[in-house]
């Protein structure tokens, strides 16, 4: 028999529960029963503004319509206000003699907006005077809208975001508004006094008239709204009153029923009530710890655990608060908070800057190398990147001041995404275009990797996901989830990589098909595997257990696939230093196999491509050159100029380094391909300051180490990760931070955006300071990987399996 | 049965968890052997770019192609991440005998006797 959940409260957090648990599966354990006060399917309340303001229509801010319930056998009473609740009997009554029994109940009422008490609100008759409003529905939005076309000068009690936002509606109408706030300065929740004064003067010059300090008493007019009357005696002449002074939660139901109530219902990190384990609250009604949320976000976090919870698929998920950040409009204005909007003791790095006539003001408050709290208003270019260190916890690279300006080493920021045409093409490796990606939106698709997963854009080199995101952003606003699988390490193992390696070593995992079946349930994903194999092999190392059908062809056959299947090959030359012998031979082979195309490659080697996989091992063997691993996540080539043998020029001798280099890192895996370069001198002719790892010699016999460097589909030049006098140096800090970056980078994750994720002065205290006393046991694992390299060409003698290089391997005729 | 059975030879001309192609007929098939030990068939080429799906990371039911990450589900053939720039795959029945052969199921032309 199927447990009851009923639900009370059909918007924003009692639908989103019901579609997480349905997402878990849970509708073969449960049926659902669901209360609405309102009249409609649930919507996003967030849009009413727009749809205030004539941006959105009301039919489009629907995020479940009535059909979906049905197709979902989600029993609907709407319009019943359930007024008790039987805990004796697990009931639940409701207008119009509704009984509904159930196993668990989930609280969502939301709230109500508070109504100071002003003389005057209500007319003879007992009910508001004609002309004032509340704005917290999309009936009270069509209220609004119909009062609107009558008048001409409207007043906005509340300076808060709601408040604003409904000023922006009223202006949009056409109206002359004004706000009246009693603070001293607009979103007091929100912004600091430097960055009110700097809203209110914006949205001064869009023609609102701001009102601060002023406590409102009175509503004038006999038989509807004329004016507002104040404490300090003066008035305002308005035809409508639109009331927006802050929000209540809707906690009657649940006090009346004996549970614990302070501003909300209390919950404790079960989203379960002290006083009774089969009920619950989320959402705005809630409080948890101390604290009520007024966020969509917080409240998705509260869903996403109680689901788990109660589908079964986590049932000791716990909710431990949310650290609160939000995106918003206000009146058109960018507007980004996160965390506390002051800073609170001496250590506190505050870092502000003003631009008033702009509208910009910019503050960020660092404690520890962590972001507590920034405001970001007029301007939200730097936005993703704060959010990203906010919501993370991840340290400040750099100085403080540094982030509140797009990087200007690194790519520059493009426009928004959001404000490109629709026909512009986003995605550059998959033709997809801005509109595609809307039309995913549309169609349901709320985290980057859904978006992704739809319209394949982001899935070429990734390079465009941050401008996928914008438009995603753009387009679901405050629906926009963070897929956790984006976490992950990989896709099919729901694991981030710290715990994944955790577990891999807890229980001895040394090949991937016992991965999946410890810690996947069993459940083989093709995309998962190749990331799998890499990590292993750098956990494991010679203990690692190789399933070659975990590898990617190119892995499995040393070569690099091709459009037509052929496959190209590369041969080592160490440091790009070749010699007549060596290039005799590869003219020799390319006669030999009629070898379509040879071609001098980027890495300054030779590539010969159109070689067919059966004719590889011959081919190798011809050779005499052991495989140049232009086909792997791993350790490419070391690009060298001259040096100092020949150049006028050079003070290091980068040949012999970057053939060191070469000797010593040549096969490394690493969680994506590792270019590398070595520079004689600062001329930089290999380009040694754009490569993964990169070695510059420069005055005095000293070499710069340069980690981070990129010419691909971005291009941002390394930073110095520290300046050493001998080759050896340059080595060994090159390893140090090869094995750093393949423990703890993410797959495919390149090295220019590891090094800006951890910050640079974080891998200098951690690898040359040696601030935690690794550095002596990544030396020794890097070694072991170097000793553990055999040149995978060897298999050409013996390969591992009779078909290793033959696709077709039999033929039988049909009659 | 309106079915032909054709054998292939061992299994073990396939590594686990791999594909391989033979050529039936005149039509090029591919065979994958799942490394929970069973056997599926489809025809040999992504029809997006051509790509070799024998040459493809398999798991589970699905394989992806090697060219351009497109993935089918191997029992129906259907493409997983088309988003209209892929076909489906044909899919033939296979199994692999007490023996260990490669069997293989091909639907009767039309017009051929039954036996």
């Amino acid at each position: 028999m199927k447990k009851r959940l009923v639900v009370i409260g059909n918007g924003m957090a009692g639908a989103r529960l019901v579609e997480d648990m349905l997402s878990r599966g849970a509708s073969e354990r449960f049926e659902f029963v669901v209360f609405g006060n309102e009249p409609y399917g649930n919507y996003n309340r967030i849009l009413l503004s727009s749809v205030l303001a004539g941006s959105h229509d009301p039919k489009d801010i629907f995020i479940n319509s009535l059909a979906w319930y049905e197709q979902n056998g989600i029993k609907l009473h709407l319009g019943a206000g359930v007024t008790r609740i039987d805990r004796e009997a697990r009931k639940v009554y409701a207008a119009g003699d509704l009984v509904e029994g159930y196993d668990h109940l989930v609280i969502a009422t939301g709230s109500t907006p508070f109504v100071p008490p002003l003389a005057g609100l209500k007319g003879a008759n007992g009910t508001w005077k004609p002309g004032a409003f509340v704005f917290r529905t999309l009936d009270d939005c069509d209220a609004i809208t119909a009062y609107g076309r009558g008048a001409k000068k409207a007043a906005v009690l509340g300076g808060g975001l709601l408040g604003l936002e409904a000023a922006r509606g009223l202006l949009n109408q056409g109206l002359e508004v004004h706000v009246v706030h009693l603070m001293p300065h607009l979103m007091e929740v929100q912004l600091d006094p430097a960055a009110g004064s700097i809203l209110g003067r914006t949205l001064q010059g869009m023609g609102v008239r701001v009102h601060l300090e002023k406590s409102t008493t009175g509503v004038l007019g006999d038989d509807r709204v004329t004016g507002l009357a104040f404490k300090d005696g003066s008035t305002l002449d308005c035809d409508m009153l639109v009331i927006s002074a802050g929000i209540r939660p809707n906690v009657a139901l649940g006090g009346e029923a004996g549970l614990t109530v302070g501003r909300g219902i209390v919950v404790g990190d079960d989203i379960t009530s002290p006083d009774d384990p089969r009920i619950h609250a989320v959402g705005e009604c809630a409080e948890h710890r101390g604290k009520v949320y007024g966020l969509v976000a917080p409240l998705w976090e509260q869903t996403r655990v109680l689901a788990d919870r109660l589908s079964g698929k986590n049932p000791d998920a716990v909710y431990q608060g949310s650290s609160v950040s939000t995106k918003l409009k206000v009146m058109g204005v960018e507007l980004s908070v996160m965390g506390a909007k002051e800073g609170t003791n001496e250590a506190d790095e505050v870092a502000t800057y003003a631009d008033p006539a702009r509208g910009v003001y910019k503050k960020l408050i660092v404690r520890d190398g962590l972001v507590q709290g920034a405001i970001l208003l007029g301007d939200a270019s730097v936005a993703p990147s704060l959010l990203q260190l906010f919501d993370r916890a991840t340290r400040v690279p750099g100085a403080p001041a540094d982030l509140l300006f797009p990087s200007s080493g690194g790519a520059p920021e493009s426009a928004s995404a959001a404000d490109l045409p629709a026909d512009a093409q986003v995605c550059n490796c998959n033709g997809v275009s801005k509109g595609r990606i809307l039309e995913a939106v549309k169609g349901g698709c709320r985290s980057l990797k859904a978006v992704c997963d739809a319209t394949r854009a982001g899935t070429g080199c990734g390079s465009c996901k941050p401008q996928v995101q914008q438009v995603l952003e753009a387009a679901a606003g405050d629906l926009v989830v963070d897929d956790p699988a984006a976490h992950y390490y990989v896709s099919g193992v729901p694991l981030t990589k710290p715990q994944l390696m955790a577990a891999v070593r807890e229980k001895g995992l040394r090949s991937v098909s016992s991965v999946f079946r410890e810690l996947a349930g069993g459940k083989e994903d093709p995309g998962s595997k190749a990331g799998l194999a890499s990590l292993l092999k750098t956990i494991w190392g010679k203990d690692y257990v190789d399933e070659r059908d975990a590898r990617f062809i190119n892995d499995r056959v040393h070569a690099n696939i091709q459009r037509d299947g052929t496959f190209s090959v590369v041969p080592r030359i160490y440091g790009g230093v070749t010699s007549a012998d060596q290039l005799r031979r590869i003219a020799d082979v390319a006669d030999k196999y009629q070898v379509p195309m040879v071609k001098i490659t980027g890495g300054q080697r030779i590539d010969l491509l159109g070689i067919s996989k059966e004719n590889l091992p011959e081919v190798w063997k011809d050779l005499g050159m052991p495989s140049g691993h232009a086909y792997s996540k791993a350790f490419r080539t070391c690009k060298t100029c001259v040096g100092t043998d020949f150049c006028r020029y050079g003070v290091g001798d980068s040949t012999a380094l970057g053939i060191a280099i070469e000797k010593r890192f040549q096969g490394i895996e690493s969680p994506a391909k590792m270019k590398l370069a070595a520079n004689g001198c600062p001329r930089n002719c290999a380009e040694a300051t754009t490569k993964d790892l990169g070695a510059v010699a420069i005055e005095g016999g000293r070499w710069e180490v340069y980690i981070g460097g990129a010419a691909g589909s971005r291009v941002r030049k390394g930073d110095i990760l520290c300046v050493v006098d001998t080759q050896d140096e340059v080595l060994k800090h090159m390893g140090r931070f090869m094995q750093y970056y393949r423990e703890e980078a993410r797959y495919l994750e390149r090295t220019y955006d590891f090094v800006e994720r951890v910050g640079i002065d974080f891998l200098r205290r951690k690898l040359v300071d040696d601030c935690d006393g690794i550095a002596d046991r990544l030396d020794a694992a890097i070694q072991t990987a170097v000793d553990a390299y055999n040149d995978p060409w060897k298999e050409a003698e013996v390969p591992v399996h009779p078909s290793q290089f033959r696709t077709l391997v039999g033929a039988v005729a049909v009659e | 049965m309106n079915a032909e059975t054709v054998v292939l030879g061992s299994v073990e001309q396939i590594p686990l968890g791999e594909g391989r192609t033979f050529v039936v007929g005149d039509e090029p098939v591919t065979v994958f052997r799942t490394r929970d030990g069973r056997l599926f068939a489809s025809s040999a080429t992504c029809p997006h770019g051509k790509g070799p799906l024998a040459d493809g990371l398999i798991g589970g039911t699905k394989v992806v192609c090697p060219l351009h990450g497109f993935a089918f589900d191997l029992g129906s053939g259907r493409c997983l991440n088309a988003n209209g720039n892929c076909g489906d795959l044909r899919t033939f029945a296979a199994c692999a005998s007490p023996e260990g052969e490669i069997r293989l199921e091909l639907p009767r032309q039309q017009g051929s006797a039954a036996a």
